[in-house]
């Protein structure tokens, strides 16, 4: 390599990425400094590029000896102080349902990043996919929070790899990145942001003093750090419920859970205008608006930019953070349009959570695709043509 | 035997693996090492002896409490984290090794003890198991091996015994049960030692051996579960249980040629060895990457 993904950023060149590779390095400048995962398609690339990359700044790499251990021992560096980082797919990310519910539960910053393929079961491992997006919000058991990031683009799989260690490491939870086989496998040249300009949130220890760490707990608007394991503070870590102050487990009390479990929740969704992004592209007077996320947004795009040359009002609202869903865009978007179509790579998962935020004010128009084959853009104009009868398009 | 290849072994098996002999200590400075006196285990359980033998053993050791990480599973013994007054972490069902394996990767000045159940270590956990083994990670592994499945109510485990009864073997058990110990120096462990509830000084002592030890440790204390194993099977009379188990373990230099069984087993230090370190090589694996990215 000519010159490196460092050294591109801070000259301001680009540089030809993949997008597992832009995960990788975007996991380097976020300051991870522990990788633990198992080999699947299409995430590999991320593990390798990692392997090579993590001692050079003296940080671990592990293959262990499947996904759950994966997770588990993210989970183990996270506790010991590291920023840690897992990534799989579909069926690695099943396995790791379990811990990725302990680190919801024991509130562990983490980021798991998920390169979706066709499913269920092995199902079509080389193809794209979006069928984990509820997965990512429901897998694990019981009552939890969680952020899962949808990355477009191979500047974004470096970006948001950034951001979800920030998301991560400020609401002390695990964060999902979805990226999918098209979005991971492809290149483009991109120009990434500075180092010095990243905003990278590091890990702080409570102000307070070790003796006091059990009478002080947090709070919806101020979530402590944890301190390391192996420090004077001497925390208990736990996946049963627990008093939020001591840390101790309390099984015994409806209170305490009561009170544990509205605080995951919260912790979140309570926050979710600072956490949630939105793109909205071309939606100023758009009648049409084409609701699509990560590599289907790409198609979307190349159908509003037609739609809008030949006067139709298409816009198109692509979430950034898929969990917790974009309710208040969704909201406005349906005010302004008459029908949100939902193109996406399983069947009506999020178009359902869409319908939900719309609310029948405007006509939601679902289109799914499970045979590994992407969204093309002239698949999305059939749709959004009977939406403008009166108008007469062009053939392109 | 070993059922590794290219193990790189620094030096032979030490003659003498005796481990130290640790100085019993008081209740009160024990306690000292416990957040709370209550403890969910059942009377007669051996949870409670094999604990005092861990802080016995620390305790004996000089280990800083502040730098001690006890990494716990699922089940009765995996109780033992919220007690013990040291960073500790109670993870999932069979997760241990491989949350500890992370945290001792990451920082590998922590000193960590796992503590599993038998079925929390050789069931569902039996995959990271003879991984740590393997990669001799330099954790030390105290397995309560009580033969049973406790906390779910007394149901078969893979250290349940050929014929024996429980909740989910009313007939008896047709499945043969694992040797712990066997199992770990075969997957790779570098120091392997059997204790139990009864011989309590002994126990301390092995517990303190594999702390010490630089890699992969792994202590069978054999607990006595009056409640449910001996209700179904040996006796429910915890007094009577210790006694057998007395009688069932063996000093491993008087083993030498009997046929092991489940009332005939060795205890003592029953393989030691050197060999590289996961940590250790990890730290070298950075170096390398260093000089290579700079040159």
């Amino acid at each position: 390599m000519a010159i490196s993904v460092t050294e591109a950023a801070k000259a301001g060149v680009p540089v030809l990425l993949q997008g597992n590779e832009a995960v990788a390095e975007g996991a380097i400048a976020a300051g991870v400094r522990f990788y633990a995962g198992y080999p699947i398609t299409p995430s590999t690339e991320i593990a390798e590029v990692l392997s090579r990359r993590l001692p050079e700044v003296g940080g671990t790499f592990i293959q262990m000896e499947d996904e759950i251990a994966s997770i588990a021992a993210v989970c183990g560096a996270s506790l010991a102080g590291a920023k840690a980082l897992t990534a799989t797919s579909g069926p690695g990310f099943s396995l790791m349902q379990e811990m990725i519910g302990f680190a919801s539960m024991a509130q562990i910053p983490c980021v798991i990043v998920d390169v979706m393929r066709g499913g269920p079961s092995t199902g079509l491992p080389t193809d794209p996919a979006q069928g984990d997006v509820m997965q990512a919000r429901w897998g694990t058991h019981g009552e939890h929070s969680v952020i899962a990031l949808v990355p477009s683009s191979v500047e974004e799989c470096y970006t948001l790899t950034v951001e979800a260690f920030n998301l991560s490491e400020q609401y002390r939870t695990p964060v999902i990145i979805l990226s999918d086989a098209l979005i991971g496998h492809m290149r483009e040249a991109v120009t990434l942001p500075h180092p010095d300009k990243l905003r990278v949130a590091e890990r702080g220890m409570p102000d307070c003093d070790p003796d006091e760490y059990d009478t002080v707990s947090s709070t919806i608007d101020n979530i402590l750090p944890r301190p390391p394991l192996g420090s004077p503070f001497k925390v208990h870590v736990t996946g049963l419920v627990y008093n939020r102050r001591s840390g101790a487990p309390d099984t015994a009390d409806p209170a305490t859970a009561a009170d544990l479990g509205r605080y995951l929740r919260e912790k979140i969704y309570h926050h979710r205008d600072a956490i949630v992004r939105v793109e909205e592209v071309e939606m100023d007077g758009a009648e049409v608006a084409i609701f699509a996320y990560g590599s289907v947004a790409r198609s979307a795009m190349a159908v509003v930019k037609k739609a809008r040359a030949q006067g139709a009002r298409v816009g198109m609202v692509r979430p950034i953070t898929l969990w917790p869903f974009p309710t208040a865009a969704v909201a406005r978007m349906a005010e302004q349009v008459r029908t949100v179509i939902v193109p996406e790579m399983n069947i009506k998962q999020m178009s359902w959570e869409v319908e939900a935020a719309v609310k029948g004010r405007a006509k939601v128009v679902d289109y799914g695709r499970v045979d590994g084959e992407l969204i093309t853009p002239e698949e999305i104009l059939e749709l959004v043509k009977p939406e403008f009868y009166y108008h007469r398009w062009e053939d392109t | 035997m070993s059922a590794l290849v290219d193990e790189q072994r620094l030096e032979a098996a030490p003659e003498d693996c005796a481990p130290p002999r640790i100085k019993p200590h008081t209740t009160a400075e024990i306690r000292r090492h416990l957040r709370t006196p209550k403890t969910l285990w059942c009377p007669g359980c051996s949870n409670g002896t094999i604990t005092r033998a861990l802080i016995d053993a620390v305790l004996g050791l000089a280990i800083d409490p502040e730098k001690l990480v006890v990494v716990a599973g699922i089940g009765c013994s995996g109780r033992i984290s919220a007690y013990l007054e040291y960073s500790t972490v109670h993870t999932a069902h069979g997760r241990a090794l491989a949350v500890a394996t992370g945290a001792k990767a990451a920082d590998p000045g922590l000193e960590i003890v796992v503590v599993m159940g038998d079925g929390d270590c050789a069931a569902i956990g039996g995959n990271h198991f003879i991984h740590a083994a393997r990669r001799n990670v330099d954790l030390t592994a105290i397995v309560f091996n009580n033969s049973i499945y406790g906390m779910t109510g007394g149901q078969t485990s893979p250290t349940t015994h050929l014929g024996d009864k429980s909740t989910t073997s009313v007939y008896g058990n047709v499945e043969p049960a694992f040797d712990l110990c066997e199992l770990a120096h075969a997957a790779g462990a570098t120091y392997v030692a059997r204790g139990t509830a009864w011989s309590y000084q002994q126990l301390v002592n092995v517990i303190a051996g594999g702390i010490v030890h630089k890699g992969f440790s792994m202590v069978e204390a054999m607990a006595v579960c009056p409640v449910y194993y001996g209700r179904f099977n040996l006796t429910p009379d915890p007094a009577e249980f210790l006694r057998l188990q007395k009688e069932h373990a063996v000093p491993a230099a008087k083993f030498e040629d009997e046929t092991r069984s489940h009332e005939r087993y060795p205890i003592g230090v029953l393989h030691h060895a050197e060999r590289a370190e996961f940590t250790t090589g990890l730290a070298g694996l950075k170096e390398r990457a260093r000089e290579a990215g700079h040159a």
